[in-house]
C-alpha cells in the first residue's frame, strides 16, 4: 500500500473534477455531435454556448421532482442514486499517475468489475420501480445486456492481468513500460471496448433506452434532479470506462515529456471523445442482433484470446 | 476499530436477511439480500481476504441476484402477489422453523460456551477439499458437470428457434 495516497485533498480534488468535467461533457457531446452532423449544437449561452451547462443545471433543479403514484417509491427514488455512487466509488482504484490517486488495492481490476456489475440494479430498479411497461421493457432489457456484457468483459481483460501478472491496476501500468498491452492483446482490447460499451448502456448499444421502441426505456418517468442523476451518472460512466481502457490498455500515466497527470488526462480525454463519436457515428443494433453477437462471437474470440496469451505467457520449460 | 467495524457490519448482515425473509413484496426482499451480500462482502474484506470479498459482490451481488431479479421483474407480479404472500406468511407459519433455528442456535452457544472445543471431525483446509474432489471422488463432479451440461443441453432445446418449413399447428 502507498501512504501518498488517499489524502483529503486528494480525494476531494478528483471527486471535484470528475463531477464537473462530466457536468461539462453534457455540452461537448451536443456540440461535438452536431458538429458531426453539420449543425451548430448550443451555441447562444456564454462563449460558444460555454454556459448551456449551468442553464440546464438551473432548469433542471426547477423542474417538478414528480413521482408517479403508481410507483414503487422507496425503490423509485434509490434507483437513480445507485448509478452514481457506484461509479463514483471506481474512480478509487484508477491510478492516475505516481502518488495521485485515491487507493492503492491488490484487487483493483476485480474492484471495478464489482462495481460496474452493481450499477446495473440502477437501470433494472428504475425500470421495475417505474410501474410502466416501456421502463419494465428497458429494464429487462439492461439486465440481459449487462449480465451477458459482464462475462465478455472479464474474459477479456484476463489477457492483460496474465501478461501483467497482477489485478493491482498500478501495477498493470508499470509492467506497460516496455509497451502498450494493446498490441499484445489487441483482440482483448476490441472486446472490452465493445463490452464496456454495452455495459454502460451508451449509444449505438443504448438498448434499454431506445428512444424509438421504448419513448426512453428505464428512465421515461423520471424527471427533475432524478433524471438528471441518471444523465450526470451516464457522463461519469463514460469518464470512467475511458480511464480504465487507457490504463489497461493504452500504458495509463507513461510517456515521454509531459508529466505523467497531463499524459494520463489527456488519454482519457481522447477515449471520451471515442466514446461520443461512436454514439454519433454508429447505427444501434437489434436486441437479438446484439445478444446473438455477444455470445456467438465474443465470448468464443474471448476465450480464444485467452488460451492462446496463456499458452505464449507461459514460462518455457 | 476493526472489531467495531465487522460486529456492525455483521448486525447489518443479519438484520437485512431477516428482512429478507419476512417482506412480501419479492422484489423488497431481493434489495435486503443484495445487501446481506454485500455486507458478507465488507466481513471478508475485513478479514483480509479481499479476492473472496470481490468475488462475493461480482457473483453474487453483480451476477446471481441480478438474474433474480430479471425472473422476478418478467413475471411481473403486482398487488396480488403481495396479497397472497400475506396469506401464506401468517405467524403461525413461523413456529416450526423458528423451533428448529432455535435448537441450532443452542447447539452453537453451547459450543462457544466450551471455547469451540467440541470434539469434532478433523479440520478440512480448502486444499484438501480440491484434492479430495479432483481424486477419489473425481467420478462425482464428473456427474455434477454432466448434470449441468444435461440442464444446459434442455435450455438450449427449448429455446431453439422453429423451423419455418413446419405447419403451424405441429409447432411446439
Amino acid at each position: 500500500m502507498n501512504d501518498e495516497l488517499g489524502e483529503a485533498p486528494d480525494i476531494a480534488g478528483i471527486l471535484i473534477a470528475v463531477i464537473a468535467v462530466a457536468a461539462l461533457l453534457i455540452w461537448v457531446e451536443r456540440r461535438l455531435l452536431a458538429f458531426w452532423q453539420d449543425r451548430l449544437g448550443p451555441n447562444r449561452v456564454g462563449p460558444l454556448g460555454l454556459m448551456q451547462v449551468v442553464a440546464d443545471m438551473i432548469k433542471m433543479f426547477f423542474k417538478e421532482d414528480w413521482i408517479p403514484p403508481f410507483a414503487d417509491k422507496p425503490i423509485f427514488v434509490i434507483a437513480p442514486t445507485i448509478v452514481f455512487i457506484t461509479a463514483l466509488a471506481a474512480f478509487a482504484v484508477i491510478p492516475f499517475a505516481p502518488g495521485v490517486g485515491i487507493i492503492d488495492f491488490n484487487f483493483g481490476l476485480l474492484y471495478f468489475l464489482a462495481l460496474s456489475s452493481l450499477s446495473v440494479y440502477s437501470i433494472v430498479l428504475a425500470g421495475y420501480a417505474s410501474n410502466n411497461k416501456y421502463s419494465l421493457l428497458g429494464g429487462l432489457r439492461a439486465a440481459a445486456q449487462t449480465v451477458s456484457y459482464e462475462v465478455f468483459m472479464g474474459i477479456s481483460i484476463m489477457g492483460v492481468v496474465m501478461l501483467a501478472g497482477t489485478f493491482d491496476l498500478r501495477e498493470i501500468v508499470e509492467a506497460q513500460r516496455g509497451g502498450w498491452f494493446i498490441v499484445p492483446q489487441f483482440v482483448g482490447f476490441v472486446i472490452f471496448l465493445i463490452a464496456i460499451v454495452a455495459e454502460s448502456r451508451r449509444g449505438p448499444l443504448d438498448l434499454p433506452e431506445a428512444e424509438q421502441e421504448l419513448v426512453a426505456g428505464f428512465h421515461t418517468e423520471y424527471s427533475g434532479m432524478k433524471f438528471g442523476m441518471f444523465f450526470v451518472g451516464e457522463y461519469v460512466a463514460i469518464i470512467l470506462s475511458s480511464a480504465i481502457i487507457v490504463t489497461l490498455f493504452f500504458g495509463g500515466w507513461l510517456g515521454p515529456w509531459l508529466p505523467p497527470l497531463a499524459w494520463f488526462c489527456l488519454k482519457t480525454g481522447i477515449g471520451v471523445l471515442f466514446f461520443i463519436l461512436i454514439r454519433g457515428a454508429l447505427p444501434r443494433p437489434r436486441y437479438d442482433q446484439l445478444m446473438a453477437f455477444g455470445w456467438k462471437i465474443l465470448l468464443p474470440a474471448g476465450l480464444l484470446n485467452l488460451v492462446i496469451t496463456g499458452a505464449l505467457a507461459l514460462p518455457p520449460g | 476499530m476493526a472489531l467495531i467495524l465487522f460486529y456492525l457490519t455483521s448486525a447489518v448482515a443479519v438484520f437485512a436477511t431477516v428482512m429478507m425473509l419476512t417482506r412480501l413484496n419479492a422484489v423488497h426482499g431481493l434489495l435486503y439480500l443484495i445487501l446481506s451480500l454485500l455486507a458478507v462482502g465488507v466481513i471478508f474484506f475485513l478479514m483480509g481476504a479481499y479476492f473472496a470479498a470481490v468475488l462475493e459482490v461480482i457473483i453474487y451481488a453483480g451476477a446471481i441476484m441480478v438474474l433474480f431479479v430479471f425472473v422476478i421483474m418478467m413475471l411481473n407480479q403486482g398487488q396480488t402477489t403481495t396479497a397472497q404472500e400475506r396469506v401464506w406468511l401468517e405467524p403461525g407459519i413461523w413456529l416450526g422453523p423458528s423451533f428448529l433455528a432455535l435448537i441450532l442456535l443452542v447447539e452453537l452457544v453451547v459450543i462457544i460456551a466450551h471455547g469451540g472445543h467440541i470434539e469434532t471431525g478433523q479440520v478440512v483446509s480448502a486444499k484438501q477439499v480440491g484434492i479430495a474432489l479432483f481424486g477419489p471422488y473425481l467420478i462425482a463432479v464428473e456427474l455434477a458437470s454432466i448434470l449441468l451440461l444435461a440442464g444446459l443441453v434442455g435450455a438450449y432445446h427449448l429455446g431453439r428457434p422453429i423451423p419455418k418449413t413446419l405447419p403451424p399447428e405441429s409447432r411446439p
